[in-house]
């Protein structure tokens, strides 16, 4: 009996938070269908946040790392558009979109580790680092495009565009895409070295350091990881649209920060969870999209947004504080 | 006799405040050695600098006779230096599994983690130390233990290391009778398989009854080192430390 017990409490601890948010997304569609019955049947409602869910997963799940080690970015927002313009200004310049997909996701590693880099080796915090980021990089943005956003209709006959986001049985390829990462996520969270380190410096790094963990190292790395998702989520969002614009990004801010935290990963660090995460975006997506399509006005998006987000991490709460 | 480690003329440096002035000592094969010192003396600089957390600002480390150049707590472990920190160096929120691989995980290629092996051995771990509660197993996490259990956390990691040399930082501090026995069998233990302990505390008798040697520091120096047979009581101990440190 008390072995049951262990292996029980053992299972909340680890899965606790994940099975929160499902059980919040599940909830969510429970009033959705009470609600609104015949706006939650038509498959359009289905499809714009099967679209959207894409674009917010691939910045959601990195920002989960980065929040397990204990620190936290803005910039990924300006990221997503300094690849995409990287990106699209190439395509535009006759260079084989897939070099310029790989050149984009790298533009976005690189930016990440640069903005890790300067947070641990100056110390700085990262919150309020991150948002110097977010500003400079969208102004540099601004002044390099003179505001003005690029189409890249090209694109189309070029073979990545139906690999990438192209129509698979009527499913959007973004999605077999996020769901590989998501895949991907898990693992290399939960079961690999990466993740694992990921966690021991994100609850101690004191310790993590006095176990021959390199803290710095590990943090930068999640930095970069973020970039590097930001500038997925960027290229895709741009290669959906044919366009680049110099605005692109900023929308999803705090949308995908939302999704973090509704998906269970306290912002304490040394915890995260990917399902968890997934099931945040869901709960985002379906919350922009939903209220719109049962017919309120947009004006009450941001209302239940917030009320979302406030419920949650009350609920969040039963799984208890910070044990030290 | 072998050494396992020797530190030369070793000096750190925080700011202006210098925590360790030109401090040797050497860990030979199969002893223990005591390391005291008041609050203060530089024990826990020299500890951390011994196994890498800190890099020391002037003079050198040998590893079994070899000079090493840069010298970090990978480095430490990898040479088979395990430590007990004061602090236990633990991650509260993580399981016990995951606290006993911490930095050295057991590995599939491309660095993914093997789990079922792992838990698997801390589950053997944490019985070889005497863990009897049922609720607890390797996937607990730390962070519902108690300060006895966390100490066996930390010396479970350190055993599973096969550590040649394992440094003991306070190992009885806010320990019951019953535990401060166990964290003795356990020195006694490894002595018993020739490899070597370095115990530091500030509680004499625990580190008379456990040392062959003891090494006494004061105000970041070396300041008096002896064998047991030297001696004859803890009290004769104390009287030497009060005497050097006075006298210095």
């Amino acid at each position: 009996m008390s072995n049951n017990n262990s292996y029980l409490s053992n299972y909340f601890h680890k899965n606790g938070r994940a099975l929160g948010s499902i059980g919040y997304f599940v909830l969510l569609m429970v009033i959705f269908l009470i609600g609104a019955p015949e706006a939650w049947i038509r498959p359009n409602l289905h499809q714009s946040v099967f679209v959207m869910m894409p674009t917010l997963i691939f910045l959601t799940i990195p920002l989960v790392f980065l929040v397990a080690s204990g620190e936290i970015d803005l910039s990924f927002a300006s990221t997503y558009a300094v690849a995409a313009y990287v990106f699209a200004l190439l395509v535009k310049n006759g260079v084989d979109p897939a070099i310029c997909f790989v050149l984009g996701v790298f533009t976005g590693a690189a930016i990440g580790a640069l903005v890790g880099t300067l947070i641990v080796v100056f110390r700085l915090s990262s919150l309020v680092a991150s948002l110097g980021v977010l500003f400079l990089l969208r102004g540099v943005i601004l002044l390099l495009t003179n505001s003005r956003s690029i189409t890249i209709m090209e694109i189309e006959n070029h073979w990545i565009y139906p690999l990438l986001v192209g129509n698979f049985y009527g499913f959007p390829m973004q999605i077999f895409w996020a769901a590989i990462f998501v895949i991907f996520c898990y693992y290399f969270f939960n079961k690999h070295v990466f993740g694992i380190h990921i966690q021991h410096v994100g609850d101690n790094s004191v310790s993590a350091e006095q176990m021959g963990i390199n803290v710095n190292a590990v943090k930068i790395k999640a930095f970069m990881f973020v970039g590097i998702g930001a500038a997925i989520g960027g290229i895709f969002t741009t290669m959906i649209t044919y366009t680049f614009f110099p605005t692109q990004g900023f929308g999803y801010l705090l949308l995908a920060l939302a999704a973090v935290f509704v998906g269970g990963t306290p912002y304490w660090g040394g915890l995260g969870t990917i399902i968890g995460a997934v099931f945040g975006v869901g709960i985002i997506a379906y919350m922009e999209i939903g209220i719109i399509a049962i017919g309120w006005s947009g004006e009450w998006r941001q209302f239940f947004n917030g009320l979302i987000i406030l419920l949650a991490l009350l609920g969040h709460r039963l799984h208890g504080e910070r044990v030290r | 006799m072998e050494n396992i480690i020797e530190l030369n003329n070793v000096t750190k440096r925080f700011g202006g405040i210098t925590a360790l002035n030109k401090a040797s000592l050497k860990v030979t094969k199969g002893e223990v050695v005591g390391l005291i010192g008041d609050n203060g003396a530089g024990k826990s600089t020299l500890i951390k600098t011994l196994v890498g957390v800190y890099s020391p600002d002037e003079g050198d480390i040998l590893i079994r006779g070899e000079k090493v150049s840069s010298w970090n707590a990978l480095k430490a472990r990898e040479s088979g230096i395990e430590t007990v920190f004061q602090d236990r160096a633990l991650t509260p929120q993580q399981s016990i599994v995951k606290n006993i691989f911490m930095g050295k995980e057991l590995r599939y290629p491309f660095g993914f983690i093997k789990e079922k092996e792992q838990i698997f051995e801390a589950n053997r771990l944490i019985r070889e130390i005497g863990f009897t509660s049922k609720l607890i197993n390797a996937e607990s996490p730390v962070g519902n233990l108690s300060g006895g259990e966390r100490q066996g956390v930390a010396i479970a990691r350190a055993i599973y290391n096969k550590a040649e040399l394992i440094v003991l930082d306070e190992p009885t501090n806010n320990l019951s009778l019953n535990e401060t026995q166990k964290v003795f069998d356990f020195v006694l233990n490894v002595k018993k398989t020739n490899r070597s302990v370095l115990f530091i505390g500030h509680n004499i008798y625990h580190v008379y009854d456990i040392s062959d040697r003891f090494v006494i520091l004061d105000r970041g120096e070396v300041v008096h080192k002896l064998n047991k047979n030297d001696i004859s009581t803890p009290e004769e101990l104390m009287k030497i430390m009060r005497d050097t440190i006075r006298t210095h």
